[in-house]
C-alpha cells in the first residue's frame, strides 16, 4: 500500500498484494444461478471481465485531455458518446458527460495512474474517483448479441446508430448500464456491482432463445 | 412516451432516461433572509400550470446526469426546444408562431373541452 | 360433422391439411389457413355467443378485428386459457379448443335469454351510468350478477408455461397495415434505403387484396402481394411483422406493436429444438415517421333484429367466400347504400348459391358492379332497404321496404323475402383508432361519410384510413406516403413503380345509418348499434331524451364502444342516430376518440420478462452469500436485500424473530455484533469548495471539521423539512466522504447535483457515487476494540482513535478505512473495504470473533438499538413535515452560519415556528408488555367524543431487551414541553393504551458507551 496524502486530497490504494480471497460481483451469482457453458448452438456468449481498474475523471476536457496524453498517450474523447481504446486495446476512456469520463485500465494500474494524473493535472479543478470495486465489465459476443440487447436496453443498438467506438449510459430492463461497442463483434456492459446479478440473470433469461453461454 | 433531445448528449433519448423536476427558471432568492414570508412562500410553493407553452426542468438521470430545460406544450405534449441550464428559452408564450397542427387540434376543436371522454 | 358451407375449391385454405377442433365441446374439422370463424361458418355453426345484456343469440358478423360477437375463450388446458379472443383473428390449429364466453348455462339454451325477452327491463339504457351514480356498494351486487350471466372470459388459474418479452426498436418508417396502401408505402420507403417496419395484424399480409375481384398487372391481386412480400422480406432494411397489431400510438411516435408469434400454432408455444419459443412479444417502436395504412371497416346498417345470426357485413361475406372458400348460407339478401357491397352478391352467386335480392337504398343505382349484377340476373330493388330481419336462432327472412332517407320513414309495406343470410353495407369507416390515441381529434368528411384522422407531426395516413377506397388510388396514395416518410428521414425517394389496375366506375353512395321502420324506434324490433355492448338505436334515443347531447356522454350513458369493442362497428352509426335525434349534423354531436389498446393484448406481452425472479432488481451486497448460508431472513430496503435477522436453531427449534432480535440486541449491548451496512449511500466529494458546499446543504457547521474527523449532518429541503441524514468524513482539506441513508443514495446525489448545476455552478466541487465500490462492515459492542485489535494494524488506542475519528490501515490484510461512528450507541467501528475483498474481511472477523461471541445482526436489531438511542431514520421518524427543531436537534442547526443554508429561511416562517408543531419524543407505555403500533394516533383526551382531536402518531416502536419493555418514538404536538405527561392511543379493537412522554433517548443518555 502506497497511500499518498497531499494536503488537499486523500488518495487510497484499495488493492492489496496479500494473498487474500477476492470475489467478483458475479461470484455469488455463479454459485446461485449457474453459468451454462457456451455450445455449438450458442448465438450469444457472455463473459465477465472482473477486477479491472475503473476511474471516474471529472473536470474540464482540455486539462484532462492534456493530462491523459501526457500520462497514458491517449486522447480524451471530446464528442458525446464516444469511446477510445489505446493501441493494446486494454485501456479505454469513454465520454460520460460534458465533465465526466470513465477510464478503464488493467486491474492494479489504477492507483499509480491516478497519482500520475493528479500530478499532471496540478492545480486544475478536477476530481478522480476510484470506482473499480463498484462495477464490473460484461462482454457480450455472438451473432444474436444485438438482438439480445434490443430485448434489454431501450437505446437503439442498430449498427447504423451504434457504431464501433460508441458508448452510452442507458436503461437496461429495470437497471442501468453503460453500454459500449469496442469492436464489430463485441459489446461491453459496465454494470454496477449490486445490479450485476440482476443483469446477468436477465441476459441468461432473455438469451435462452439464442442458447446463450457463459465463458468463465 | 417522450423522445427528448438532451442538449448535453446531443441526441434524442427515451423518456425512461429522464426525470422531470418541475417548473424551470425558479431561482432561489439570493438573500433569503431579506425575503418576506410571502416572497419565500412564493418561491417554495407557487408554480404556474399553463395550458400550452411551459418551461420545465428535467434531468438526464440515466445518462449524463445533467439538468436542463424543456419548452413543452402541455396540451399537445410537443417538445419545442431543449436548452442548457443557464440559457434562456427561444420560444415563449409571447413568441408563439402561427398554430401548427398539434396546437390546432388542441385549440380549434370545440368538442375538445369535453374532458375525460374516451372509450 | 361435414363442412356443409365449404366450397370445393377457391380460397386460400389448404384442403390437403385437415385440422380438428372443438367449439363448446363439439368436434369440428377445418383446414390450414382457416380462422376459427371461417371454420365455424364452414361447419354451419350459427350461434357463437349470447349477447352481453339481453342474452340474445349471436353469430359471426365480420371477418376481422371489428368482429363484435365471436369473442371466445380459448384453451383445452387450464394453463392454456385465453379470454377475449376474436374467432375472426384466431388461426385454426389442430386441437384448438374454444368456448363461448357469454351464455349461461350454454349458448343454445340460455336462461338469461328470458331476461332479454322480458323487455330488457333488467338493464335499461343508462344502467351503467345510473349504477355508477348509485352508492358504490350497489355496484358490487350488480357486478357479480352481470359477470355470472354475461361472462367476460376468465384468466387461467394455473401458471402460464409460456414466456413473453419486449423488444425495443427504432426505425425510419413504421408502416401500420399491409393492405394495398401499406404494402405500397413499405415498398416506396424500403427501396429508398430507409429502415422500415411493416406490421400487419392478420395471418397473411395483403389486406383487401387477398379477397379482391380486381387484377393487378393483369394478374390476380394476391400474386402482386406475394411478389411484394417476397421482395420486402429479402431486404436487410425491412422488418416484416405479420400477426402483429399496432395497439397503441403514444407521444412522439412511440408505438407498441403486439406480435403473436405462436398463437397460430397452439394454445401454448410448441417446443422447438427443446425450447419453448417466446409466445408473444411487445415491440416498443420509436419511429422517425409513421405511415398509418390501417384501412377501413365496413359499416353495417342498423335495422330491426340485425343481430340475429345470419346478419353479416357484406365485405365479410366476400372475405369468407374468396379467402376461405366458405359460403356462410344458402340464400342471400343484400342491403346496401353503395356499389362496393355488390361484390358480396356477385361472389355469392359465383359460388353457386342463391341471391334473393339486393335492396339498394339509392333510387338509381348505376355503377359497374351494379351493371354486372343486373347482367347476372340478380333482382335489384332500388330505393329500398332491409328494415327488419326475421328468425330466432338464424335469419329466416328479410323484410324489404322502400324507404325515404331524408324524412326517415318507410314508404310502403314492403315484402318479406325468404333467406338465411342478410349482408349489409352502409359504407366504410376509416380505422382512425391509432391516430386518435395521440389526442388528435378526427375530422368529419361529408364526401366519404366518415371521420378521417387529424395527424400529429411525424405521421402520414394512406389509403382507406384517409377515405380513399379505389385500389389504383390507394396504391398511389400508399406510395406517396411511403416516399414522403422516407424523404423526411433524409432518404431519396424513387419514382413510383406500381402495377396497373383498372379504375372501377362506381356510382355515388348515399348516407344511410339507421334504417327507418314502420314503427317508431322505441317500439320497433331492436335495432342494434353496438352488438358487443347491446346498445340499440332506441337506447341512444333515450339517452338524447334524457339530455345527453354529446356523443361522449351518450357513450357513457349507453356503454356504446366500451371495452374490447372500442366502437369499431358501432360508433359512427351511434353518432348518426344521436345526430338525427338531436336534429344536428354528425360532427356537431362531437367527435370520437379511442384509447389503447386497439384489440386486447395479453398481460404476458405487457409484462414481458418483468415478472417472477426478474420482476424487480434484487441488489446484493458482497457478503450476501454468507448471509444466505447463515440462515438470514431478508428484508427489502428499496431494491436491496438486507439481512433482517439471523434466527438460530436452539434446541432443535428455529428462533422466532422476537427471540432472535432480543439475542442480537443483547450481543451488541454486552459483547460484540456485526452488521452489513454496505447499502448505505456513499458519495465521494472533491474540490476546493467542497466544504463550502457541505455547509450550504447541511443544517450544521462544516467549516472546522478537520481531516481525520467525522460529523453527523442533517439535510433539509428549502421548506425546512428534514429529508436525509448521515455522516460525512473529512478525508483531506478538499476531500469528503458523505454517507446517506440506504434509500436516499440516489436522491441525495441528485440533490447535490441539482444545487451545484442550477444554483451554485461557480463552486468548484465534484460528486461521485462510491456506494457500490465500498463494502461497509459495522463492528459494534463493548468487545469491538478487542476484536478489531486482532485483525488490524490501525492504532485503536482510545485517545489516538477517538469517537468520530476515522483512520486508514489494513483490516484482515485488506486496505481499509475505519470510522468510529455509532448507530447503536456502543463502541463501534465502521470498516470500509473495496467490495471485492469484503467477504474475506467479514469471514476473518468471524474467525477471530468466536471468543467474543461475535454475533451477526440484521436491520431489525439495528432499528431497536438506534431507537433506544433516539437516533432517527429519515423517512420513518420524519415524513417531509418535520423540521430539525421538531426533532429537538438544535445542536445540529447552524443558525449563525454565514450562508443561508438550505432550509434555514423556512425555519422562521410562522408555520415552522409554531409552538404546537408535532415534535419528536419518546413514549413509554404504562404497560411494559405493550408494543405500540407504528402509525397509531395519539390523543390527549380519551373520553373526548369521536372524532377525538389527534395530537400525534407513533413513528417507531419496538421491544427493548435492554429495558425489558416496549418503547416508542413518536411525534406529538408540543411534545418537547410535555415531558412526563400521559397520552392515549385508542386502537381499532377498542383498547386504549396509555403512555408517558419521555426523552427519545432511552439508553445511555450521556453517550458514554460509544465514547469508550
Amino acid at each position: 500500500m502506497s497511500n499518498t496524502v497531499n494536503d488537499k486530497i486523500k488518495t487510497f490504494d484499495t488493492r492489496t498484494d496479500a494473498k487474500v480471497p477476492v470475489e467478483s460481483p458475479l461470484a455469488y451469482t455463479y454459485r446461485n444461478s449457474g453459468a451454462p457453458a457456451p455450445g455449438q448452438a450458442s448465438r450469444a456468449v457472455l463473459r465477465e471481465r472482473p477486477f479491472l481498474g475503473h476511474l471516474t475523471l471529472r473536470g474540464g476536457a482540455i486539462v484532462l485531455d492534456e493530462a491523459l496524453r501526457a500520462v497514458l498517450d491517449m486522447s480524451l474523447p471530446a464528442e458525446p458518446q464516444s469511446l477510445i481504446y489505446d493501441a493494446s486495446g486494454e485501456r479505454s476512456v469513454q465520454w460520460i458527460s460534458p465533465d465526466e469520463w470513465l477510464l478503464i485500465v488493467p486491474g492494479g494500474e489504477e492507483f499509480e495512474l491516478e497519482n500520475r494524473l493528479r500530478e499532471a493535472l496540478g492545480d486544475a479543478h478536477f476530481a478522480i474517483t476510484n470506482v473499480g470495486g463498484g462495477q464490473t465489465v460484461l462482454d457480450l459476443e455472438g451473432e444474436a448479441a444485438s438482438e439480445l440487447l434490443m430485448k434489454s436496453v431501450i437505446y437503439d443498438v442498430h449498427p447504423g446508430h451504434f457504431p464501433v467506438g460508441k458508448g452510452v449510459t442507458t436503461v437496461f430492463a429495470k437497471a442501468t448500464v453503460i453500454l459500449r461497442r469496442p469492436s464489430e463483434a463485441r459489446w461491453e456492459l459496465v454494470v454496477r456491482r449490486s445490479f450485476a446479478d440482476y443483469i446477468y440473470r436477465w441476459l441468461l433469461d432473455a438469451g435462452a432463445e439464442y442458447a446463450i453461454g457463459v465463458e468463465k | 412516451m417522450f423522445y427528448i433531445y438532451c442538449p448535453y448528449c446531443g441526441e434524442h433519448r427515451e423518456e425512461e432516461e429522464f426525470h422531470p423536476k418541475g417548473e424551470a427558471h425558479i431561482a432561489r432568492p439570493s438573500d433569503p433572509e431579506s425575503c418576506s414570508d410571502e416572497e419565500w412562500g412564493d418561491y417554495l410553493f407557487f408554480r404556474t400550470n399553463p395550458r400550452g407553452i411551459h418551461h420545465e426542468m428535467w434531468i438526464h438521470a440515466v445518462g449524463c446526469r445533467k439538468f436542463f430545460n424543456i419548452t413543452r406544450n402541455t396540451a399537445s405534449y410537443e417538445i419545442l426546444e431543449t436548452y442548457r441550464m443557464g440559457e434562456q428559452p427561444s420560444i415563449t408564450d409571447d413568441s408563439r408562431e402561427p398554430l401548427d397542427v398539434a396546437q390546432a387540434r388542441t385549440e380549434n376543436t370545440p368538442a375538445d373541452n369535453l374532458e375525460g371522454a374516451r372509450a | 360433422m361435414n363442412q356443409l358451407n365449404r366450397l370445393d375449391r377457391g380460397g386460400r385454405v389448404d384442403r390437403s391439411r385437415e385440422l380438428s377442433f372443438t367449439f363448446n365441446g363439439q368436434s369440428y374439422r377445418g383446414y390450414a389457413g382457416d380462422t376459427l370463424a371461417s371454420a365455424l361458418l364452414a361447419n354451419g355453426v350459427d350461434i357463437v355467443n349470447r349477447s352481453f345484456k339481453y342474452s340474445r343469440p349471436r353469430g359471426i358478423v365480420a371477418a376481422g378485428a371489428e368482429e363484435p360477437n365471436a369473442v371466445v375463450q380459448l384453451g383445452s388446458s387450464e394453463a392454456g386459457q385465453v379470454p377475449n379472443v376474436r374467432a375472426t383473428q384466431q388461426a385454426l390449429f389442430d386441437g384448438l379448443a374454444a368456448r363461448s364466453t357469454n351464455g349461461w348455462p350454454n349458448v343454445q339454451r340460455d336462461l338469461m335469454g328470458l331476461v332479454g325477452k322480458l323487455g330488457g327491463g333488467f338493464m335499461p339504457p343508462g344502467f351503467y351510468y345510473k349504477t355508477f351514480m348509485a352508492p358504490a356498494s350497489m355496484w358490487m351486487t350488480y357486478e357479480k350478477f352481470i359477470r355470472k350471466g354475461a361472462g367476460l372470459g376468465r384468466a387461467p388459474a394455473e401458471r402460464d408455461p409460456d414466456t413473453y418479452d419486449h423488444v425495443n426498436r427504432h426505425c425510419d418508417v413504421l408502416v401500420v397495415g399491409a393492405g394495398p396502401a401499406g404494402l405500397s408505402a413499405a415498398l416506396a420507403a424500403a427501396r429508398s434505403g430507409s429502415l422500415v417496419i411493416l406490421a400487419d395484424e392478420q395471418e397473411e399480409m395483403g389486406g383487401s387484396l387477398l379477397d379482391s375481384r380486381e387484377r393487378l398487372d393483369e394478374r390476380p391481386a394476391d400474386q402482386w402481394v406475394a411478389d411484394v412480400v417476397t421482395e420486402l422480406s429479402a431486404m436487410d432494411n425491412v422488418l416484416l411483422l405479420p400477426r402483429t397489431t399496432a395497439n397503441g400510438y403514444h407521444d412522439h411516435n412511440f408505438l407498441t406493436l403486439h406480435e403473436r408469434r405462436t398463437e397460430h400454432l397452439g394454445e401454448t408455444a410448441p417446443e422447438q429444438e427443446g425450447r419453448r419459443p417466446v409466445r408473444s412479444r411487445l415491440h416498443r417502436v420509436r419511429a422517425g415517421r409513421v405511415v398509418l395504412a390501417s384501412g377501413a371497416h365496413e359499416r353495417p346498417l342498423v335495422y330491426g333484429n340485425n343481430d340475429v345470426p345470419g346478419n353479416l357485413l357484406a365485405g365479410a361475406v366476400s372475405s369468407y367466400i374468396r379467402r376461405y372458400g366458405v359460403v356462410p348460407g344458402s340464400k342471400l339478401v343484400l342491403s346496401t347504400s353503395n356499389d362496393h357491397a355488390y361484390r358480396a352478391a356477385l361472389d355469392w352467386l359465383e359460388s353457386g348459391r342463391d341471391v334473393v335480392a339486393i335492396a339498394d337504398a339509392r333510387a338509381e343505382p348505376s355503377g359497374e358492379l351494379v351493371e354486372q349484377a343486373r347482367a347476372q340476373g340478380i333482382r335489384i330493388i332500388p330505393g329500398a332497404a332491409v328494415i327488419e330481419a326475421r328468425g330466432q336462432n338464424r335469419v329466416s327472412g328479410a323484410r324489404v321496404a322502400r324507404i325515404n332517407i331524408d324524412d326517415f320513414r318507410v314508404e310502403d309495406e314492403g315484402e318479406l323475402l325468404e333467406c338465411d343470410t342478410i349482408a349489409s353495407s352502409g359504407g366504410y369507416s376509416p380505422v382512425i383508432h391509432l391516430a386518435s390515441h395521440t389526442g388528435a381529434r378526427p375530422t368529419w368528411r361529408d364526401d366519404i361519410l366518415g371521420f378521417v384522422p387529424s395527424l400529429v407531426a411525424g405521421v402520414q395516413a394512406a389509403g382507406g384510413v384517409q377515405g380513399i377506397y379505389s385500389t389504383p388510388e390507394v396504391l398511389v396514395d400508399g406510395w406517396t406516403a411511403g416516399a414522403e416518410a422516407a424523404r423526411a428521414g433524409g432518404f431519396e425517394a424513387l419514382e413510383a413503380d406500381l402495377p396497373s389496375v383498372e379504375m372501377r366506375r362506381d356510382g355515388e353512395a348515399v348516407a344511410l345509418y339507421q334504417v327507418p321502420h314502420q314503427k317508431a324506434t322505441l317500439r320497433a324490433p331492436k335495432q342494434f348499434v353496438d352488438l358487443q355492448n347491446d346498445v340499440t338505436a332506441a337506447g341512444i334515443e333515450v339517452a338524447t331524451r334524457e339530455g345527453f347531447e354529446s356523443i361522449e356522454h351518450v357513450k357513457r350513458y349507453t356503454a356504446m364502444g366500451f371495452g374490447t369493442d372500442q366502437g369499431k362497428l358501432g360508433n359512427i352509426n351511434g353518432m348518426a342516430i344521436a345526430a338525427r335525434c338531436l336534429g344536428r349534423a354528425i360532427p356537431e354531436v362531437g367527435t370520437t376518440v379511442f384509447r389503447p389498446n386497439y384489440t386486447p393484448v395479453t398481460f404476458g406481452a405487457i409484462v414481458g420478462r418483468h415478472c417472477r425472479e426478474l420482476f424487480d432488481p434484487k441488489r446484493y451486497t458482497a457478503m450476501h452469500q454468507w448471509h444466505v448460508e447463515h440462515g438470514a431472513e431478508f428484508e427489502d430496503v428499496g431494491q436491496w436485500k438486507r439481512p433482517w435477522y439471523f434466527p438460530r436453531r436452539v434446541q432443535g427449534r428455529q428462533e422466532s424473530m422476537h427471540e432472535a432480535v432480543a439475542r442480537e440486541c443483547r450481543a451488541v449491548r454486552e459483547k460484540v455484533g456485526i452488521l452489513d451496512a454496505s447499502t448505505l449511500g456513499k458519495i465521494d466529494i472533491q474540490g476546493p469548495d467542497a466544504r463550502e458546499f457541505l455547509g450550504r446543504v447541511y443544517t450544521n457547521k462544516w467549516a472546522k471539521l478537520a481531516p481525520g474527523r467525522v460529523r453527523y449532518g442533517l439535510m433539509c429541503k428549502d421548506d425546512g423539512m428534514v429529508f436525509d441524514d448521515g455522516t460525512t468524513s473529512c478525508l483531506a482539506e478538499n476531500h469528503f466522504l458523505m454517507t446517506t441513508s440506504t434509500g436516499g443514495a440516489a436522491t441525495v446525489l441528485e440533490w447535490l447535483e441539482l444545487w451545484h448545476q442550477t444554483e451554485w455552478p461557480e463552486l468548484e466541487v465534484y460528486f461521485n457515487s462510491v456506494t457500490d465500490h465500498w463494502a461497509t462492515l459495522t463492528v459494534t459492542g463493548p468487545e469491538a476494540r478487542k476484536l478489531m485489535s486482532e485483525v488490524t494494524d490501525i492504532d485503536l488506542d482510545r485517545d489516538s482513535f477517538k469517537f468520530m475519528d476515522w483512520r486508514e490501515g489494513k483490516v484482515a490484510d485488506v486496505p481499509a478505512r475505519v470510522f468510529r461512528i455509532s448507530f447503536t450507541g456502543e463502541l463501534a467501528y465502521e470498516i470500509n473495504v473495496q467490495a471485492n475483498y469484503a467477504l474475506h474481511v467479514w469471514e476473518t472477523l468471524f474467525a477471530h470473533g468466536e471468543k467474543y461471541e461475535l454475533t451477526p445482526y440484521g436491520t431489525e436489531t439495528m432499528h431497536v438499538l438506534r431507537a433506544e438511542k433516539g437516533f432517527i431514520i429519515a423517512g420513518q421518524d420524519t415524513d417531509g413535515s418535520v423540521t430539525p427543531e421538531d426533532l429537538g436537534m438544535y445542536w445540529a442547526i447552524g443558525y449563525d452560519k454565514p450562508f443561508s443554508w438550505i432550509g434555514k429561511r423556512a425555519l422562521t416562517r410562522p408555520d415552522t415556528a409554531r409552538a404546537d408543531r408535532k415534535q419528536l419524543v419518546g413514549l413509554k407505555p404504562r404497560d411494559p408488555g405493550v408494543i405500540l403500533e407504528e402509525g397509531a394516533q395519539i390523543v390527549f383526551e380519551p373520553e373526548h367524543a369521536i372524532p377525538m382531536p389527534m395530537k400525534g402518531h407513533v413513528t417507531s416502536s419496538y421491544y427493548s431487551p435492554t429495558l425489558d419493555s416496549g418503547f416508542a418514538l413518536a411525534v406529538v404536538k408540543g411534545g418537547h414541553h410535555r415531558m412526563g405527561e400521559t397520552v392515549y392511543l385508542p386502537m381499532v379493537d377498542g383498547q386504549v393504551h396509555e403512555a408517558e412522554i419521555v426523552s427519545p433517548v432511552f439508553v445511555d443518555p450521556k453517550g458514554e458507551r460509544q465514547n469508550v
